[in-house]
């Protein structure tokens, strides 16, 4: 044991060293203003399978543009473009 | 002042083509006899609904761009709300990214219809 001290800390798997991807708002990114309602395909990358709205956390979106992008949703739901319920949309 | 709105409105599928058009017409004279100007319209036809309303699954879509002052907005809905023949309706007041985005969708819509031509 007191061989072992010092710097030397041993691992049993070697350590994964993993790159995390920087996310990104792809609204400030692309440079786009305004989010439409009408576009239901564009909203599809922005719900899961079961048409519930994806957190920030995952699809990166700013705070800013996440609140459009809810905002354009509920609107297509409203309008019968997108559900408000689903299984395996997509 | 005049302001920009745009209005989706889902008449039902049960409708003849001319009786779409009758309710189509009213609600743009509607919005014209009001001191509107009708800036733009588009015709979707029947779709399917995402989810069935008042026990139908498809209806007839018609969007309409207009610039009316907004007094006369309340006064819009209340037509559609006492008109059987709408199952669903969405006014949408457009800011100026909304208003730009507008444009960009009608000339690029234009362009394709030229192409097809």
């Amino acid at each position: 044991m007191s061989k072992q001290s010092g710097s030397e800390i041993r691992y049993l798997n070697p350590p994964t060293v993993e790159v995390k991807k920087k996310k990104y708002c792809r609204f400030k990114k692309a440079g786009i203003k305004y989010i439409d309602y009408k576009d239901a395909e564009f909203l599809k990358k922005f719900l899961n399978e079961q048409g519930k709205i994806l957190p920030r956390r995952l699809t990166g979106t700013s705070l800013k543009f996440q609140k459009k992008v809810s905002q354009a949703v509920k609107r297509a739901r409203h309008l019968a473009l997108l559900p408000y319920v689903t299984d395996l949309l997509k | 002042m005049l302001k920009d709105y745009e209005t989706v409105f889902i008449a039902t599928p049960v409708l003849s083509d001319l009786q779409i058009k009758e309710a189509v017409k009213k609600f743009r004279d509607f919005i014209t006899d009001n001191g509107g100007e009708i800036v733009h319209e588009e015709d979707w036809g029947l779709r399917k609904l995402a989810y069935p309303i008042q026990k139908k699954t498809t209806g007839f879509y018609h969007l309409m761009q207009f610039r009316s002052e907004p007094e006369n907005i309340a006064k819009l809905e209340t037509q559609y709300r006492r008109d059987e023949r709408i199952i669903r309706f969405l006014t949408f007041s457009l800011d100026k990214h909304a208003l730009a985005y507008a444009d960009k969708r009608r000339s690029n819509m234009s362009d394709t219809k030229t192409r097809e031509e």
